[in-house]
């Protein structure tokens, strides 16, 4: 018994001790576990990468507004005049002279607010410049966006391959991109409207992203070549992933950021390289119109006519200005480090 | 290092190879090269034909013709001997001639337009960087972000049809009424009270001190008749000289160390002194006078700064020079501003040109073509400085804010070295290092550009024969352009890897 006894009282305050720390670390960590998981519940929601940078993009009050203009354009140019054979709510056609009401001053008036019979006015051939400009708006954006597509694949699988490959590929494919960024974009962007102009925005908008693609591509095989070389990568080749797996499931979901961002920039790069090669007369040719031909084709008017300069270039300047604010919300909210609004 | 420039220089030579070769082959696909000749007929048409033929040898197949093209450069690269022309276009005049007259306007243009956004840029960068989250801060990311939405034609042709002719007019009667003074005052007393920061208090005294001094600086101006017969004049300038050693002082030294203080203001008394002694000198001079001269009282002033600035000589000895160069500039400023009531009366009193980069038979001074030069530039380089200071004013930002958010910056801060020191020397320098690449890149995007501007103000630039040349299906001006922009492209990407390496020693080049 005595033995028993003291072996007891041996073991004895070994285990109290052992209690004593559990239940310090309890209080330590603030209340018994199970009001422990309540706090948590309550402060912290779980959220995911994408929830997060949604939050940051929304805080960015610059990207909200020209989101907001963006869509405004987009639902006044598309639905005004119809698309496609879809009528639209404004009666006027685009090509249809008609006599010149009042010189073909614009009736626009915003207080109180009217559209009156011609908005924007009318060109010198009398046709309505409301959906004149509304049809060029059309064009340069179903350009921008064609060119920013186009120019996000070739630029992604481009910088892709020659950063994860590495060697004789990225040699080879590097060295394309260095030949074309040396010709400045708006000379080989006009070599090129010579050849595609004339058959159709689509074919022109396709050859336009076919030569805007390497800043992307640089930018994406930088991404890859110090995503290559991280644990993630690592492991997953070591049990077996193929490369084709390596790629799409782990090293692009990471460079998302980048592609996402430099995209939005080449489509508002897009906007003003169509529009100045309309006005070197190398880009949309007629029956098609865009916003820099109009400028272009009254560019003889302006001293008598102004409005028919301004109005496509607000519409070029709101696109543009719209575009970029939202690739700087995009920027700081995938990239936090880089914020420029205090948040 | 030399390793490094023949590795390179090697790899460019090849670029500019294949860059050539898609251009060629881009151009001549771009349409037909008789398309003009549609609508006439007759023996013309025929004789046309044959002599286009002849001259850009359409009969030849298009790979060998690009390799006859080739040939033709090749011949410029062969030291002499074998005539240079860089092919012909296809009235069959040899190209080279074609090239280098329009090469000077274009390129005095360009490297204008980048100096100036280079600067500007830079300037309003880090002050915006330094004044983060101010409304200065907000209201120039605003700006240059419409900038950066602005299409460059669109620019070009307001500032043409509106900035010149109403400049014009008001320069041939400069006045202003009291209320427009009051607001050119006030608004300067805004931008300054935002850009100073600070206290509501101090807002307030920066505010009515620079709104005063505006608006009364402007009165003098009108008064004396200055914007008819502007200059500096001898007060003006002393003023000046002193106004620049204690601005530099406080840029580059601060003002604990009154030696390196002196040393400035003697160094701007030597350049006054040299200002006077030039008057009769500079009258019509060359360029070669001018540099030489420059030079000369570079060196002076670095002497007499450094025997001055004693235990600080180096110092004092660098901020001299600097004075040097910027009385220099300013001696320059104010002969040119002197030449302008003659141009302006031989330009009938419309002194901006809208069109044109020279005026034809200009015949006068050194100072008279010179400013002469300076009036054409002024729109287009207006348009072409707004959009890449834009650019430049984004990147000095953020290469700055990252710069100041280093480790290095809070040790220099807490060894209590001055804010100045630390923002001069410790965080500019460093920030400055990113810019270089930047500039390689902005100078073949402003060579783009140019091509935009010419076309507005009817230059007959590099631009001009470029369009021309796309336009006519005409390889010949087209490729001369492209080797200009080509080369230079390359070759500030090769500068600005070496800049790179020898501003950041982590960078080896190999």
């Amino acid at each position: 018994m005595s033995k028993n006894d003291k072996q007891r009282d041996d073991s004895r305050p070994s285990v109290e001790l052992s209690e004593l720390t559990l239940l310090s670390q309890d209080s330590d960590i603030a209340g018994s576990p199970r009001t422990r998981d309540q706090t948590a519940r309550v402060q912290t929601e779980a959220k995911s990468q994408g929830k997060l940078i949604r939050e940051r993009f929304f805080r960015h009050k610059g990207a909200l507004a020209g989101i907001t203009l963006l869509v405004l354009v987009f639902v006044l140019a598309f639905s005004s005049i119809g698309f496609a054979g879809i009528p639209g709510w404004w009666d006027k056609e685009y090509d249809v002279l008609a006599d010149r009401f009042n010189e073909g001053r614009p009736t626009l008036t915003l207080w109180p607010f009217s559209l009156g019979e011609h908005p924007f006015g009318q060109d010198v051939l009398g046709r309505d410049y409301f959906a004149l400009t509304m049809r060029g708006t059309q064009t340069s954006l179903i350009i921008a966006f064609i060119v920013g597509l186009v120019a996000m694949v070739i630029g992604t699988t481009v910088g892709a391959i020659a950063g994860y490959f590495r060697g004789w590929t990225e040699a080879f494919l590097m060295r394309i991109t260095d030949v074309v960024i040396t010709i400045p974009t708006l000379v080989i962007a006009a070599a090129v409207a010579g050849i595609v102009a004339k058959a159709g925005i689509v074919p022109f908008a396709l050859f336009l992203g076919v030569v805007t693609w390497t800043g992307l591509a640089r930018l994406v095989r930088g991404e890859f070549l110090s995503l290559r070389e991280k644990e993630f990568v690592e492991s997953a080749k070591s049990v077996g992933a193929s490369s084709t797996r390596i790629i799409f499931r782990h090293i692009l979901p990471n460079t998302v950021g980048v592609i996402i961002v430099s995209t939005t920039l080449a489509i508002s790069g897009a906007i003003l390289l169509e529009t100045a090669l309309s006005y070197l007369g190398l880009g949309v040719s007629a029956p098609d119109t865009s916003l820099g031909k109009a400028i272009n084709d009254n560019r003889s008017a302006l001293t008598v006519r102004p409005w028919l300069f301004l109005w496509p270039g607000a519409f070029i300047i709101g696109i543009a200005l719209a575009v970029n604010f939202i690739g700087d919300g995009l920027r700081d909210a995938f990239d936090p480090k880089q914020t420029r609004v205090k948040q | 290092m030399f390793y490094f420039i023949a590795k390179r220089t090697v790899i460019s030579f090849f670029i500019m190879l294949a860059a050539t070769t898609l251009m060629y082959f881009l151009t001549i696909s771009s349409g037909d090269p008789f398309e003009d000749l549609g609508e006439t007929s007759g023996p013309e048409k025929a004789a046309t034909i044959a002599a286009r033929t002849a001259a850009m040898n359409l009969d030849v197949a298009p790979i060998p013709r690009y390799f006859l093209w080739l040939q033709d450069v090749g011949h410029c690269l062969v030291p002499g001997g074998i005539s240079c022309t860089l092919g012909q276009d296809r009235t069959g005049a040899a190209v080279l001639p074609q090239l280098e007259n329009a090469m000077g306007s274009t390129l005095r243009l360009v490297v204008v337009a980048t100096v100036l956004a280079l600067v500007l840029g830079v300037v309003v960068g880090i002050v915006t960087a330094i004044r983060q989250y101010s409304t200065f801060d907000y209201s120039i990311t605003f700006v240059s972000f419409l900038l950066f939405s602005l299409p460059l034609f669109w620019l070009s042709t307001l500032l043409k049809q509106y900035l010149a002719i109403d400049l014009n007019t008001w320069l041939d009667n400069p006045q202003f009424s009291y209320l427009t003074i009051a607001l050119i005052g006030v608004v300067a007393g805004v931008i300054w009270a935002v850009v100073v920061g600070g206290d509501r208090r101090r807002r307030l005294v920066v505010f009515a001190v620079a709104a005063v001094a505006t608006a009364l600086g402007l009165y003098l101006l009108l008064v004396t008749g200055w914007f008819v017969t502007p200059g500096f004049g001898v007060i003006g300038m002393l003023v000046s000289a002193a106004g620049i050693a204690v601005l530099w002082t406080a840029l580059l030294a601060g003002f604990r160390r009154r030696r390196v203080l002196n040393a400035a203001l003697a160094a701007a008394g030597v350049s006054f002194a040299g200002y006077l002694v030039s008057i009769q000198l500079l009258n019509d001079p060359n360029w070669l006078v001018l540099v030489a001269l420059v030079v000369v009282l570079a060196i002076i002033c670095y002497v007499v700064a450094g025997l001055i600035g004693g235990p600080f000589r180096a110092q004092a000895a660098r901020i001299g020079v600097v004075i040097a160069v910027s009385m220099s500039l300013l001696i320059v400023v104010d002969r040119l501003l002197q030449a302008y009531p003659t141009l302006s009366a031989k330009a009938g009193g419309r002194p901006i040109p809208t069109t044109g980069s020279q005026s034809a038979n200009l015949e006068g001074t050194f100072w008279e073509i010179n400013l002469d030069y300076a009036l054409h530039l002024i729109l287009p380089t207006i348009a072409l400085t707004l959009i890449s200071f834009a650019t430049y004013t984004r990147y000095t930002r953020a290469s700055q804010l990252d710069v100041m958010n280093q480790d290095y910056i809070r040790t220099a801060r807490a060894k209590g070295l001055s804010e100045r020191t630390v923002l001069v020397k410790h965080a500019f320098r460093n920030a400055m290092i990113p810019i270089t690449t930047l500039m390689a890149f902005d100078f073949a995007g402003v060579l783009g550009g140019a091509v935009i501007t010419e076309q507005v103000f009817g230059w007959n630039g590099m631009g001009k024969l470029f369009v021309d040349g796309i336009n006519a299906v005409d390889p010949g001006p087209v490729m001369a352009f492209f080797l200009v922009v080509g080369t230079a492209a390359v070759l500030f990407n090769m500068l600005a890897d070496i800049a790179y390496a020898f501003l950041d020693p982590r960078i080896t080049l190999s």
